[in-house]
């Protein structure tokens, strides 16, 4: 069943690695900016996929003509520009760092700071608490529960972990 | 009791994002050339492959450009409000023939009706990729200038026409 599965799968990776790979570029060097450049688009029309990895006629098109500039020696930003320029930001995996994008690029640290404040606030909070041993079952735990919401709630959830271990 | 309203509130504060989300249109990309002149192109034309349409005959009046094809299902939905549309507005229509079969495309206009002033053959997709295009039926709004001044997504309908079209018809008759 497994290899069967493997199987399977090596199967779709092939496909999947199939698209547009029957006419390299005679450079290597640009076959790789062309992967890369590739790689990093988005196809308008299934939005989830990357021009290399669809074949919508739109992917096909766009391929073809990154193909064209850069054996016609255009840069890389060239491309870039060529792409934002008809389909905007959007098209790229990668948006640039501006007014309209910084929420999303900013969103990572925000809720990371979001969480290190709550955990911040709960520990604090917490070491005020007076320490005190009550009961056999909350020994390995060296504190016990304060009749505070938050260490009822906790008290639920270790009860529920244990039950489950 | 405060503390109770937290999740309360933080539930609440998320359904109203999502809802919010769950009415926004994914596909919808807005085009970065809005504002901006039309493309340069010279095309063959449907009805005559010698004689080529280019960007400067849409200038001098204001126009629409519909990109059609006859693969396209949402070209088939709006094309009958397109051939009421350029009876009744005697706006110019041009079309942009997509990526299609050329005969197919000139059956489709004997049978369902020519709105359009000129139809441009985009055989290869080329054009298309100038203009922005990424799923027919668009329809550009252009003023006499040559500048694109709005682009519409999805079939054509008296509703979105309106909605979108005639507040910004009305709005570059006045200047």
């Amino acid at each position: 069943m497994k290899l069967w599965l493997m199987v399977l799968l090596g199967l779709l990776a092939s496909t999947a690695a199939g698209i547009d790979i029957n006419d390299d570029f005679d450079d290597p060097a640009l076959q790789e900016r062309y992967r890369a450049i590739i790689n990093e688009t988005r196809c308008l029309v299934c939005q989830n996929q990357t021009i290399a990895d669809s074949n919508a006629g739109l992917a096909v098109d766009l391929r073809r003509e990154i193909r064209a500039m850069l054996e016609s020696g255009a840069s890389d930003q060239q491309i870039v520009d060529f792409l934002v320029g008809r389909y905007g930001d959007f098209v790229l995996y990668r948006p640039p760092l501006k007014r309209t994008t910084w929420l999303l690029w900013a969103s990572p640290v925000v809720f990371l700071l979001i969480g290190l404040a709550v955990v911040g606030v709960t520990l604090m909070r917490r070491s005020k608490q007076p320490i005190e041993l009550d009961g056999d079952e909350w020994a390995p735990l060296s504190f016990s529960p304060s009749p505070s919401t938050f260490s009822t709630w906790r008290l639920y959830c270790c009860r529920f972990g244990a039950a489950r271990d | 009791m405060w503390r109770y309203l937290i999740p309360v509130l933080l539930f609440a504060g998320l359904v109203a994002f999502f809802a919010r989300g769950l009415q926004l249109d994914p596909s919808y990309v807005p085009s970065p050339l809005i504002g901006k002149p039309i493309p340069e192109f010279t095309l063959p034309t449907l009805a005559d492959p010698n004689v080529s349409l280019s960007d400067r005959d849409l200038r001098g009046e204001l126009s629409l450009l519909n990109v059609w094809a006859t693969w396209c299902v949402g070209c088939r939905q709006e094309h009958g409000y397109l051939v009421e549309l350029a009876a009744q507005s005697g706006l110019p229509i041009y079309g942009l023939n997509w990526k299609d079969d050329t005969d197919a495309a000139r059956r489709w206009l004997q049978q369902l009706g020519d709105p359009y002033r000129v139809t441009a053959v985009d055989a290869d997709g080329r054009i298309a990729i100038d203009f922005g295009v990424y799923g027919a039926p668009e329809t550009f709004l252009v003023d006499a200038d040559g500048t694109i001044l709005f682009k519409h997504l999805s079939p054509l309908t008296a509703e979105v026409w309106q909605r979108e079209f005639l507040p910004r018809i009305a709005q570059a008759a006045g200047q």
